[in-house]
């Protein structure tokens, strides 16, 4: 057997998970101090719906927005930043299996990484 | 009201959502999606937006107390995690074809079963450690460190007792209704997810529960991409509601040990009945 085992795999999961969960709330907490600190008086509207206006920009509309300090681009960078940690944990998973040499696991986890892929594609495409 | 002030709202209304879903192992997103669509009138699509973004956080923020108890069980995770994130791309697309009423309604159903399920009295299940061949063939198995929830005779040498997947088609199965539903409400269904490891699999609850934690993170970001590109997640609201569950939650399982849950878990069943109904009945009305 490998010297690798599920519990040191879990381990550097756990420590992966905190550190980008810890990231990314520290990204949407900054960026929503800027938020309300230039807020107006209106609220804008979520009552309805708006399928035309899609609120989330382009990721490289995001990053632009994040170098002019832009509050609203700084949220979505840190919830990209939060949609990524799972992700980031099942490579996690696919390297960690490799390394124990367990290929029907280095499958499995390759599987559940493509369908992920595939989503996020939808997003990025 | 201001744009300040909606928003310090949505934050104390989500962070009283995350604190009392972790307290009462109901979770947080079940909870918030409803308050946010009947007190703040806000659109059920950003509602479940911003609900699937404090669900990947939750999930991912608790990972540190269960790699600690080292229950969960990455192989079991991993596999049924296929079905997950194909129930969930399923459900998110879903969500986008079918309108907000029938959406309530679902939701409204989703709360009562929920509230049902957290007083249904847990059957116990005798441990399995027959193995099964197809567990084996694709490693369902492991070692439970601590004699309890199991029933003695179970015990091995070393005090710890070994377990192996059971009807693993059926658990498959309701995995992928469990990611359907999670990509349809935007909420993270770990009550469903227990529900097929613990009752179908006859998995140890333990394992089943820990297992379900790590495994909701994952489910919910298959559905996150959808919902970016259909503009479900506005950052306005997200934010606030993210950064409410997720310290709730938090504080939640920390609180969760010094405080007898019983009366809590009652008082919060009721007001998610109230909101289950009031989401039916405006589903139906038409109003959501």
């Amino acid at each position: 057997m490998t010297t690798y085992t599920d519990r040191a795999m879990e381990s550097a999961i756990g420590r992966m998970l905190r550190i980008g969960v810890a990231i990314s709330a520290g990204t949407v907490l900054i960026g929503g101090l800027i938020y309300l600190s230039s807020a107006g008086t209106a609220v804008p509207d979520r009552h309805h719906f708006t399928r035309e206006k899609v609120v989330f920009d382009s990721f490289a509309g995001i990053l632009r927005g994040v170098g002019s300090l832009n509050a609203a681009s700084i949220i979505q960078l840190g919830l990209l930043l939060l949609i990524a940690t799972p992700v980031i944990r099942v490579v996690f998973c696919v390297v960690g299996f490799a390394r124990q040499r367990d290929c029907l696991y280095v499958t499995v986890s390759a599987i559940v990484l493509l369908i992920l892929l595939y989503s996020l594609f939808q997003y990025g495409g | 009201m201001t744009l300040f002030v909606f928003t310090v709202l949505v934050f104390v209304t989500s962070l009283f959502a995350g604190l009392l879903g972790a307290m009462t192992g109901l979770g947080g997103g079940v909870v918030i999606v409803p308050a946010l669509v009947l007190l703040f009138r806000v659109d059920m699509r950003y509602a479940m937006g911003a609900s699937l973004v404090s669900v990947i956080a939750t999930s991912s923020g608790a990972a540190a107390a269960y790699v600690r108890d080292g229950l969960s069980n990455i192989r079991i995770g991993m596999f049924l995690e296929i079905a997950t994130t194909l129930g969930a791309l399923f459900g998110a697309y879903l969500a986008t074809r079918v309108s907000t009423h029938s959406i309530a309604i679902v939701f409204g159903i989703v709360l009562l079963y929920s509230a049902f399920a957290s007083f249904r009295g847990r059957k116990k299940l005798e441990a399995v450690t027959k193995p099964n061949p197809l567990a084996v063939r694709l490693k369902l198995e492991g070692d439970f460190p601590s004699s309890e929830s199991l029933p003695s005779g179970s015990m091995q040498a070393g005090g710890s007792a070994h377990y192996s997947a059971q009807r693993i088609p059926l658990g498959f199965g309701i995995m992928f209704g469990a990611g359907t539903l999670s990509g349809l409400l935007g909420i993270g269904s770990g009550a469903v997810k227990v529900l097929a490891m613990d009752q179908a699999m006859k998995l140890p609850f333990k394992v089943s529960t820990t297992t379900s934690n790590f495994m909701i993170g994952v489910t919910a970001a298959a559905s996150a991409g959808i919902y970016l590109s259909r503009g479900y997640i506005d950052p306005g609201i997200a934010m606030p509601v993210m950064l409410g569950v997720l310290i709730g939650s938090l504080a939640g399982s920390r609180l969760l040990v010094r405080t007898p849950v019983s009366t809590l878990k009652m008082v919060f069943a009721l007001v998610i009945v109230a909101l289950g109904a009031e989401m039916i009945y405006n589903g139906v009305a038409g109003r959501i």
